[in-house]
């Protein structure tokens, strides 16, 4: 009688350890990401300065015509005052002048000027990064019905994080394998669910030129984007980390503490 | 039984305190994010500094800007106003004090502890009574008899300096700490 | 059993309050000197680890409401902008209380399972074990609001499933089911007014909760704790004083749950949850596999294995008023499993089954396994036999293992455990 409910057990599990086994080529599931280095890894990670300020040119110069990134004010930028940003307060000063944000009424009470033009004025610090179409509809009539997502949260909003989102950047636009049909207008990404991604490829060597000289290739640009929008779905990770190290080492401390003065009090009684 | 006559008493108890210290010293960081939570947020302290254009006030009009939640009067003075807040005797002056966040707590309430430059008064526009917003005083539409500002909940009123004369109000309206980027841009805050 | 309190108030002040209203008596007896068994292992400590996770979870909880913002419209910003950018620290207290519902429930199911092998739900606790599942479907009800409060993707689709549940009984009188999902909803569908409703009723449930708390330890203190062999204190032998042996013991253990606790707040916040949730709610588009946090997946499981709505309804109602039932299912005179050695190897099993049904639910509702020569098995029916077992447990196993079990010999006592070597 022992052995009957072991013995189903066992063959559940062989049953089940057998499926790793069988494998065919399957192009509905994407291809899972490619495994990319990054500096925020790991219990001790932190973003790269220097990396997180060329992201945030690609992203500027690149992304922002189609990806807003509502959740992001310009103050977030800076590092001062206990920010968690990578830019000094005058450096966010002036990226915030020079971005155009919609301004409210005029002393005429108008929000359009002559021409129908939504009135702007130039960004201060507390203003966010104001988005490339005024609604979704106009962002789907300027991209072929697809709605491009707000970044903000992207990394943390898809499986796989920022290895998926690296992966479908630069694996935008590659050959599909014989025989796979691209649907029309979009393009081929194997990391992308169901293999047809509207989004054309973003980056290429040189989209951008770095101001830092770092060479601009396809990877550099998608990695360091990819970095800065890491930052931007979790500014707080780096204080995170630090607080979590004084955290654990506090909890080991007391742990171990508590564990000698549980055997003290037990002392007589084991 | 167990013989319970305590071996070492001093190193039985040494254990109990330092695991209490620790226990507490860690309630204690524990505890701060939740009380620092309820700070202003950073949100918030984005907006505790503005730079506010001053180009279109002409001579003798106030403008209104919003500081930290209140109003904010920022009033050209014409060279009338000046003369007459300069002719003030400081001692009649039911508070005597400037109330000028760019000076000392102690300085006097003289017209040049009021401002920074004569023509260009930047008030906070809260009475220092009980808060309500005074309504400044024009030569199309004179409020109280000081030519300043009248406060129409209590009838306090308020000089040309912006310094209280009469009524209830026990301070001189506040001056915020501020400067000016350009002749024609102020940074408050 | 504790007899008559020896609390002795120590100082003048003491002596008149105590007259008036016996607090500190009542503390006395029940938190230091209550008596409890000496043979109380580590799985014992989840009921002290479940209560700190209680207060973690209100405190928290009460923080956040200082910030979020329940109307449709602004619930995930408030979240997201509000809280988790802005707000100083709303980062840590956000993680704190996201992860403090998953570590909630594994304390409550290993404190559960706890209760299953020693036989803590037999007589005289019937009414203790009940008051547990009370607790445990409170907190169920507490978690599924608290979910839907982000409304991200996860948040409104996970409700809109859940809640279409009850109409399902239109299927027994027609309208019915419609009526109780609109009123529910306060609308045709999920939308602001739920949400409001959720978030009201998200802050009361905890304190209700505690308030259950309070009448679980009183109906546990009247026979006294259960202990890992199962059987009776016979005297102060058997026992010790709950302070400082347990006390210490307890804090100690809390001090290493909170430290796997942290470990995940501060390293990994979002492991056990659904990026999908980081997405806003669209009511135009729902997400291609909805799940809910992994504490509900084997009821989801047993949802789903039904085809049939009202029957996978009905099905999953029975799986929790099911556990109201084992205190009179199970026939066995012997408490602890560690004397059953038939009963403990389907309780392993059991252990395995839920862990098996909480993959089944994690699966899209079609997914199937690759099996050897090429032939693959729908996770469906794995879960069906898996459903299966989970009755079969409680209504088969129990009842029939009393008449049929021979159990290894008890001890005599807790304090001379010699007769059988304990395990």
């Amino acid at each position: 009688m022992n052995a009957l409910p072991l013995g189903l057990s066992l063959a559940a599990l062989l049953a089940f350890s057998g499926s790793a086994l069988a494998q065919s080529v399957d192009t509905s599931e994407p291809v899972p990401p490619k495994h990319e280095s990054w500096s925020f890894n790991g219990p001790f990670g932190m973003y790269d300065r220097a990396s997180l300020q060329r992201g945030f040119q690609v992203y500027k110069e690149v992304c922002s015509a189609c990806h807003s990134l509502d959740r992001v004010a310009f103050h977030d930028l800076s590092d001062e005052n206990g920010g968690d940003g990578f830019f000094t307060d005058a450096q966010v000063k002036a990226i915030a002048a020079s971005y155009k944000v919609p301004a409210g009424p005029n002393d005429k009470g108008e929000t359009v000027d002559a021409n129908g033009t939504p009135l702007t004025r130039p960004g201060i610090p507390a203003d966010y990064f104001p988005p490339p179409f005024p609604n979704e509809e106009a962002a789907r009539t300027a991209n072929g019905g697809t709605l491009p997502p707000d970044l903000s949260l992207i990394v943390k909003a898809r499986d796989g994080g920022s290895d998926y989102v690296y992966s479908i950047v630069v694996g935008d636009g590659m050959t599909p394998p014989h025989g796979f049909k691209v649907i029309e207008g979009k393009y081929f990404d194997s990391y992308f669910p169901g293999r047809n991604i509207s989004m054309p490829p973003p980056l290429a060597d040189n989209s951008v030129t770095y101001s830092d000289g770092t060479n601009a290739t396809k990877a550099q640009e998608a990695h360091d984007v990819v970095t800065f929008l890491s930052w931007a779905s979790e500014p707080k990770l780096e204080q995170r980390h630090r607080i979590g190290f004084g955290v654990m080492v506090f909890m080991i401390l007391l742990s171990g503490l508590l564990f000698l003065s549980y055997r003290r009090v037990w002392k007589d009684e084991h | 039984m167990a013989d319970t006559t305590a071996l070492e008493p001093t190193r039985r108890d040494f254990i109990y305190i330092a695991t209490g210290a620790v226990a507490a010293v860690s309630a204690a960081f524990a505890a701060w994010p939740f009380i620092d939570q309820m700070n202003p947020t950073s949100a918030v302290l984005a907006m505790a500094s503005i730079e506010a254009d001053i180009s279109a006030v002409q001579l003798g009009q106030q403008v209104v800007f919003k500081w930290r939640g209140h109003p904010l009067f920022v009033r050209r003075r014409t060279p009338a106003e000046i003369a007459e807040s300069k002719a003030v005797d400081i001692s009649t002056l039911p508070d005597p004090l400037a109330r000028n966040a760019n000076l000392p707590d102690n300085a006097p309430a003289t017209d040049a502890n009021r401002e920074i430059k004569p023509e260009w008064l930047v008030l906070v526009g809260v009475c220092t009574h009980l808060g309500c917003t005074p309504t400044v005083s024009t030569p199309q539409s004179p409020q109280g008899e000081y030519g300043g500002w009248l406060c129409h909940c209590h009838g306090s009123q308020y000089d040309t300096a912006g310094r209280i004369r009469k009524g209830p109000a026990p301070q001189n309206l506040a001056v915020p700490p501020y400067s000016f980027i350009s002749d024609t841009k102020l940074k408050i805050g | 059993m504790s007899g008559p309190s020896t609390y002795v108030p120590k100082s003048g002040f003491a002596r008149w309050f105590d007259s008036r209203l016996p607090l500190m008596r009542f503390a006395h007896d029940t938190m230091l000197t209550f008596p409890t068994p000496r043979n109380l292992n580590f799985w014992y400590a989840f009921g002290a680890i479940l209560t700190v996770m209680l207060g973690v979870q209100i405190v928290s909880g009460i923080v956040l409401a200082m910030h979020f913002v329940p109307n449709a419209n602004m619930a995930f910003d408030s979240v997201e902008n509000g809280i988790m950018r802005d707000v100083n620290y709303g980062w840590l207290i956000r993680y704190l209380h996201s992860n403090g519902a998953t570590f909630f429930f594994i304390a409550v199911y290993v404190h559960m399972f706890r209760g299953l092998y020693y036989g803590s739900y037999k007589a005289p606790r019937e009414v203790l074990w009940i008051l547990g599942v009370i607790l445990y479907l409170l907190m169920v009800t507490t978690a599924f609001f608290g979910y839907v409060l982000p409304w991200g993707q996860m948040s409104f689709w996970g409700a809109t499933v859940i809640t279409n549940l009850f109409s399902s009984l239109d299927q027994v009188i027609p309208g019915l089911g419609t009526g109780i999902t609109h009123w529910l909803w306060g609308d045709f569908a999920v939308g602001d007014a739920t949400l409001n409703r959720f978030f009201s009723l998200h802050y009361l449930l905890p304190f209700v909760i505690a308030g259950v708390v309070g009448l679980h330890i009183w109906a546990l203190h009247v026979p006294g704790n259960n202990n890992p062999l199962g059987i009776d204190t016979k005297g102060p032998q058997d026992t010790l004083p709950f302070h400082p042996y347990y006390t210490a013991k307890d804090a100690f253990y809390v001090a290493l749950f909170a430290l796997v606790f942290l470990g995940f707040v501060f390293y990994e916040p979002n492991f056990f949850g659904n990026p999908d949730n980081y997405t806003p709610a669209n009511p135009l588009v729902t997400p291609p596999d909805i799940v809910p946090e992994w504490y509900l997946l084997p009821f989801y499981a047993m949802l789903r294995s039904v085809p049939q709505k009202l029957i996978g309804v009905l099905v999953l109602a029975g799986a929790l008023v099911t556990l109201v039932f084992i205190p009179w299912l199970d026939t066995s005179k012997v408490r602890s499993s560690r004397f059953r050695p038939m009963m403990k190897q389907f309780f392993w099993i059991f252990v395995v089954d839920c862990m098996i049904l909480g993959y089944c639910g994690s699966q899209g509702a079609d997914a199937s396994l690759e099996m050897m020569q090429g032939m693959t098995l729908p996770l469906v029916w794995v879960a069906r036999v898996a459903t299966l077992y989970y009755f079969a447990y409680f209504w088969v196993v129990m009842p029939l293992l009393g008449l049929i079990e021979t159990p290894k010999p008890l001890p005599a006592s807790i304090a001379q455990p010699v007769l059988s070597p304990a395990e």
